[in-house]
């Protein structure tokens, strides 16, 4: 019982991961319709931002909390932008064109991001400063929390509960909604899309910057290929949960760390991306559109 | 403007005046190109190794004593009065990259022979050229016995992994007086699952128990699903047999979740940034190595008084001392066979014996391994300090 309860806490915490990386998916998908490819690689770059940042601004050798928090915003901040860029630059010359256009796109930014890394920031892993000194919060009997995975799972909650007050109660988040409803009416309606839509480039991409800099502090090896598969995982998390919808996402995400956490485990980690992909097989058969996906019927 | 007729006649006297320019040049540069193979004044050795990637220190600590060696070397004049040079190549921690770099070395370098590589994944990759090459090639820390078992130009400059393994159990069991372990293995690695098997068996015969056995591939960085599965099985120690950067983080998760018994490796752990990641939590892990900085040898207080100048005051680890040892093996195996081809080199490697290398006395058997002795030491406060040493 010890046992299953802290590894639901190792799942959770690196499900809200996870969570937040998957959230920048089904924003980009919600308006635009495109897997946003490239999107596992703005997280990686939010690691490195972060890893940057904390040299630059003196937080390595003179670790605090302060610090990580100035240094996680500004990593946001870079990422949003860096977000917003791309759309400029590769998506939206495209917008009119097929779909496999701007896909197939998507796939060259990711590869220019991650070997563009390898150049940039160097091949080599890069230990992230430890900005805040790790240490257990409570043990009951033979669970534990440290402070670090109770700090991660707090601020992806912080961040979604953010996100949820922006697409609910602000006038940008009814347009995001608007367009994610129908991209053409609502253009016609006077709202701008290209706005939006750098908008939600600008938001998902500072949550993956966050979720690379938590993973930095939570498990200080951070190296410029360490997107690829947190990106295809939090991918299907997405699709696991409905791609296009918020709440689905967010379960998406810590169903998948939580599935992972217990396959590696009670069975073994060999099969544990392997487990990922039969869950979300089983999910579709049943549910094609997802576990809080909307079946929508095609009329001709 | 010019007439048609005459820019015509213009170009005919270009292609013309080309034609002969390429004809001119095209001997100098076959010249060129045997004449490189021929170049009969300096002697080119080869060396492949992970300058950059996952185990980025073990490529650039190799390489430190390498070059170590070769001013030596070349100090002392060289070998069969020729100069020597060393060409390297980067594998950037991939085995597919390390069989490229391989052929490069031998078919453009023309190297006589070719040193590297440190894991034993690569090695095993790049062996295969070599031995179809008729090049010997020389491992420095390669310890998975399949390495040498790809040909008889392969060979190496340390002990296996039977040994190390055994060793580290022998020492678990015996000086720790330990009864209960644990097991985590890189099963993407030939080097963590050859040593995972040979603890495993002499842990099992000295009538200590396997509590747990879990698994990771190299390149994770989430543990504490592994960590926690062993956690409840409450061993006495955990064998960690991988390379550092997952080992460090091993280290820092297994503390995290209140694992606090000790680790055990192998020379996978040796290296600057173990400590670098795992801070404080790698404190108290026991691992087998190569040499100890703290060994009362002659050769070794000089090795590392000339690295120290060298490389801004840094203590050399132990691939370090293996890169040089490799080097200096292979300068007295061309003194001895005379000759830079391939198989008189091969024979004159095989029959090395009692060579004073820096890591230890080094005889090379019949399967072309380095018998020579083991240290175990422990990481105190940051520090990896020598515990004992067991001979062969």
């Amino acid at each position: 019982m010890d046992q299953l309860l802290q590894q639901l806490i190792n799942g959770l915490a690196w499900g809200a991961i996870y969570a937040l990386i998957a959230l920048g998916y089904t924003m980009v998908y919600g308006v635009l319709r495109l897997i946003n490819f490239a999107h596992g690689d703005v997280y990686m770059v939010g690691a490195m931002m972060a890893y940057y940042l904390a040299h630059w601004l003196g937080f390595a050798v003179a670790p605090s909390t302060i610090g990580f928090v100035i240094v996680l915003t500004s990593s946001m901040l870079i990422c949003g932008a860096l977000g917003a860029l791309i759309e400029l630059v590769a998506y939206r010359p495209l917008r009119n064109r097929p779909r496999m256009s701007m896909l197939i796109t998507a796939i060259g930014v990711s590869m220019l991001l991650e070997f563009g890394g390898q150049r940039v920031f160097g091949p080599d892993p890069k230990f992230f400063p430890q900005l805040i000194e790790s240490r257990s919060l409570f043990k009951a009997g033979a669970v534990v929390l440290t402070n670090i995975d109770l700090l991660v799972i707090c601020v992806s909650l912080f961040l979604m509960v953010v996100l949820r007050f922006i697409v609910l109660r602000t006038k940008i988040g009814l347009a995001v909604r608007a367009v994610s409803f129908s991209f053409e009416t609502s253009s016609l309606m006077g709202i701008n899309v290209n706005t939006v839509i750098s908008v939600t480039f600008v938001i998902g991409s500072a949550l993956a910057a966050a979720a690379g800099a938590m993973v930095g502090l939570r498990n200080p090896k951070i190296e410029p290929l360490m997107g690829v598969l947190p990106g295809v995982k939090a991918f299907v998390a997405a699709v696991l949960g409905g791609i296009g919808n918020f709440p689905g996402a967010v379960v998406g995400g810590l169903v998948m760390g939580v599935t992972e956490t217990l396959v590696a485990a009670y069975f073994s980690s060999t099969y544990r991306d392997a487990v990922a992909f039969v869950i979300l097989i089983v999910v579709l058969l049943v549910r094609p559109a997802g576990l809080f996906g909307k079946v929508t019927v095609e009329k001709v | 403007m010019a007439h048609p007729i005459s820019a015509r006649r213009s170009t005919t006297v270009s292609v013309f005046a080309l034609l002969c320019a390429l004809l001119c040049v095209l001997p100098c540069v076959l010249l060129c190109v045997t004449g490189c193979k021929g170049k009969t004044d300096e002697i080119v050795i080869g060396e492949f190794g992970s300058l950059t990637g996952g185990t980025a220190t073990f490529g650039t600590s190799t390489h430190a004593g390498v070059l170590q060696a070769l001013d030596e070397i070349n100090a002392r004049g060289g070998l069969l009065g020729k100069k020597v040079k060393v060409v390297t190549e980067d594998d950037q921690s991939k085995p597919e990259e390390a069989v490229s770099a391989v052929l490069k070395l031998i078919k453009q370098n023309n190297v006589v022979a070719v040193i590297g590589e440190v894991a034993s994944s690569r090695s095993l990759a790049a062996a295969p050229q070599c031995q179809r090459n008729k090049i010997p090639m020389l491992s420095p820390a390669s310890t998975n016995p399949k390495v040498t078992e790809a040909g008889d130009y392969i060979f190496r400059a340390c002990f296996i992994d039977p040994f190390q393994g055994s060793t580290m159990a022998k020492f678990a069991v015996n000086s720790l007086k330990l009864k209960r372990f644990a097991i985590l293995t890189d099963t993407k690695n030939d080097y963590s699952v050859g040593l995972a098997q040979y603890f495993r068996e002499t842990a099992k015969k000295l009538g200590a128990e396997i509590v747990a056995e879990e698994s990771y591939s190299e390149g994770d960085i989430e543990f504490k699903a592994q960590l926690t599965s062993i956690k409840t099985k409450s061993p006495e120690a955990v064998f960690v047999p991988g390379y550092y950067t997952e080992c460090a983080l091993i280290a820092r998760q297994a503390k995290e979740l209140g694992l606090t018994v000790p680790l055990l490796g192998g020379d996978g752990w040796d290296s600057p940034k173990t400590t670098e990641i795992g801070g404080a939590a790698v404190d108290g892990t026991y691992f087998t190595n190569h040499y100890s900085e703290q060994e009362n040898r002659p050769e070794v207080k000089k090795f590392i008084d000339t690295y120290k100048q060298r490389n801004a005051g840094k203590v050399p680890d132990a691939m370090a001392v293996l890169g040089y040892d490799s080097m200096m093996m292979m300068a007295d195996a061309i003194t001895r066979a005379g000759s830079t081809e391939g198989p008189k080199i091969r024979d004159a490697l095989a029959a090395t014996k009692n060579f004073a290398a820096v890591s230890g006395t080094i005889t090379i058997d019949a399967q072309r391994n380095a018998q020579k002795s083991i240290v175990v030491l422990k990481i105190d406060a940051g520090r990896f300090t020598f515990v004992e040493s067991v001979a062969p």
